[in-house]
């Protein structure tokens, strides 16, 4: 094993950790302002896959194009599915809030079949996207690069966003005490709406590199991803956007890490890795990497 | 102890489905059959989750995965031993040879699927409700995968087929009879009552000296006991088991169920998963002839948002219907026997 396979290992899981990051940080931003497991927000990329479809297969526009369709859609989408679903329910049990979003990732994912059917359909981006380039002795591809790249610039501009702008302040305000927030004349439900056109916005971006990454979508897409952002939001502490980033970065690493270094027979085993991953961290860290213990109050 | 209305009421309903058994088993087609067959599974997968999760406010989606568990342990005790020499070349001696009957092996399914629970259970169920769920969804990928790739054992992805048909509906009867009564009993039990304070305040219920952790888990393991059982019983109904049934739209059809039905209510998740899987059953036809593939998920995801928006605890909330309980306790000189004065609960 050389030293420079390993560096070709570390390189894809950064790869892969960004696209886990950007799911994960609007995954736990939705957690941590109106505290609810979003299980439909893998959907929410798979849509924005489809989108990027659409814009770049069917109707034939330039890049720039989908990745502004993309983000419109996810935004949109987002929003939708709070203020039908989640807002008539803010004051139910959490519970609720999660079989609700486990009802609305059915019906994405079966709208999906009923309007696109389940075929897989292939998903080419641009072919200057698919070439080869290198980086300090790793092979990538431009996508690649593009995906780590554009990660690191959509999580800056999410810290400027959360730090330095009002609706900013609002939404860690309502974070951190929605009561009182909201006696502090922050509109609760704007600052709930930007969090879920956020992390929808992020999700779909993510959907389009993950797709590209695949080579083909489907609408039972969103799944996997959907479920891993979770695992990644875990391990770096649920509710925490900092922690979130981490932990997608460290669950993509160990998963490349998990394939490449063990023998390939052990490769079949890369989903259940994870999830046992999931448990063993819930069992030794249950607050994550950077998450806040939960106080328990009578 | 005198027999009340309520004994009537579920003596009439245990007469009622008896008959229709009966019926069913001598007048209905194979597919017929494996229709009734299937709702009475479901109704006992949903009162199981309803008791585990209702009860105790927790939100496991893990049923899928024991029954998993209890429909492969049980189909490889039961498979003929002449075939699992070629089937399953990968069995250790002394279960090649074994071929057992449906109870015996119904059972070992359902005490595997129980320590796979424990297991599980143990690390996961003293965080928050939304962690299980998650962590459930975990373990139905995690043994998914586990089954797909110990091929020499359940032969993998391509489905474990030819398993005999020993499933009759006398057995899901008698079955889904058991799950009700344990369920039941315990529900109205002081286990029930500590679980049901558990989930109203957990802090308050550990104050009056309830083992949350402990509780808990015996309800989960419960649960994971009749997921094994039933997929034991899924198993030599339909003599073909896959893994990419046992998946997460499975847990969320059983999700629906209980949350229609009232999630704590037994009766209420039965009724809803009757209902619920022989409608389906009657729409699939249609979703073929008109080709719209996801017609039915789709009806169903619909009802349960629209059921949370307008009628969050379901039809029934965590009760039973009022006929089917003990009448309440008659007051001094309501009835015709005289009663005894002001006499203190022996409790």
């Amino acid at each position: 094993m050389t030293g420079g396979y390993i560096l070709q290992q570390l390189v894809s899981g950064l790869v892969l950790g960004s696209v886990y990051a950007l799911i994960a940080v609007g995954f736990s931003m939705i957690y941590g302002i109106v505290r609810l497991i979003n299980f439909a927000h893998g959907d929410v990329l798979m849509v924005g896959a489809f989108a990027a479809f659409g814009v770049l297969t069917v109707l034939n526009l330039p890049l720039w194009a989908a990745l502004v369709a993309v983000l419109a859609v996810g935004a949109v989408l987002a929003m939708v599915i709070d203020l039908v679903a989640f807002r008539p329910q803010r004051s139910a049990p959490q519970v609720n809030g999660f079989i609700t979003s486990l009802g609305v990732s059915i019906l994405l994912q079966n709208l999906g079949v009923l309007l696109l059917t389940g075929q897989p359909r292939p998903f080419n981006l641009p072919d200057w996207l698919r070439a080869n380039i290198d980086v300090l002795g790793a092979r990538m591809t431009v996508l690649e690069a593009v995906t780590v790249c554009l990660t690191v610039v959509i999580l800056l501009a999410l810290v400027a966003l959360v730090r330095g702008t009002r609706m900013g302040v609002a939404m860690r305000a309502a974070a951190e005490n929605p009561m009182a927030a909201q006696l502090m004349g922050i509109r609760l439900n704007r600052a709930i709406a930007t969090a879920f056109a956020t992390g929808g916005a992020l999700a779909a971006i993510a959907g389009v590199l993950w797709a590209g990454r695949a080579g083909q979508i489907d609408p039972l897409m969103g799944l996997v991803p959907g479920l891993k952002a979770f695992v990644a939001a875990v391990i770096g502490g649920v509710g925490s956007l900092a922690g979130a980033v981490m932990g997608g970065y460290v669950l993509g690493l160990a998963e490349v890490l998990f394939v490449g270094l063990l023998p390939p027979e052990y490769g079949a085993y890369r989903d259940a890795f994870v999830f046992g991953l999931l448990i063993l961290i819930l069992l030794v860290l249950p607050n994550g990497l950077l998450g806040r213990a939960a106080e328990e109050r009578a | 102890m005198s027999l009340g209305n309520h004994h009537l009421a579920w003596g009439a309903i245990a007469v009622t489905l008896a008959g229709f058994v009966w019926f069913a088993e001598a007048e209905l087609s194979g597919f017929g059959r494996t229709v009734v067959g299937f709702a009475g599974i479901y109704a006992m997968l949903a009162v199981s989750l309803s008791f585990s999760n209702g009860l105790t406010g927790l939100f496991s989606l893990g049923h899928p995965a024991f029954m998993l568990v209890g429909g492969y342990v049980s189909a490889i005790l039961t498979f003929p031993a002449s075939r699992k020499g070629f089937m399953l070349p990968a069995l250790p001696e002394w279960l090649a040879d074994v071929e057992w009957p449906l109870f015996p092996a119904t059972l070992a399914g359902a005490l595997a699927a129980t320590v796979v629970a424990l297991v599980a259970g143990f690390p996961v169920l003293r965080l928050r409700g939304h962690y299980l769920a998650v962590a459930t969804l975990g373990l139905i990928i995690i043994l998914r995968v586990v089954v797909n790739n110990a091929d020499g054992l359940t032969r993998g992805a391509l489905g474990l087929n030819g398993i005999p048909r020993h499933t009759d509906l006398w057995w899901v009867l008698g079955w889904l009879a058991v799950t009700l009564l344990v369920c039941w009993r315990l529900k109205h039990s002081s286990v029930g009552r500590s679980l049901m304070a558990v989930r109203e305040n957990e802090m308050a219920a550990a104050c009056m000296g309830v083992n949350r952790a402990r509780a808990r888990l015996a309800a989960f393991a419960l649960g994971a006991f009749f997921a094994g059982a039933a997929g034991a019983l899924w198993a030599h109904l339909l003599t073909n088991l896959t893994p990419g049934s046992f998946g997460i739209m499975l847990a969320f059809m059983l999700v629906v169920m209980v949350v229609i039905g009232g999630s704590g209510s037994l009766v209420g998740a039965a009724l809803a998963a009757i209902v619920i899987t022989l409608a389906a059953e009657f729409l699939r036809p249609l979703e073929q002839a008109l080709a719209v593939y996801g017609l039915v998920p789709i009806l169903v995801a619909v009802l349960l948002i629209a059921t949370l928006l307008l009628r969050p605890h379901g039809f029934f909330g965590s009760a039973e219907p009022r006929f089917l309980r003990p009448a309440a306790a008659p007051s001094p000189g309501a009835g015709d026997l005289p009663q005894p004065e002001a006499q203190e609960n022996p409790r």
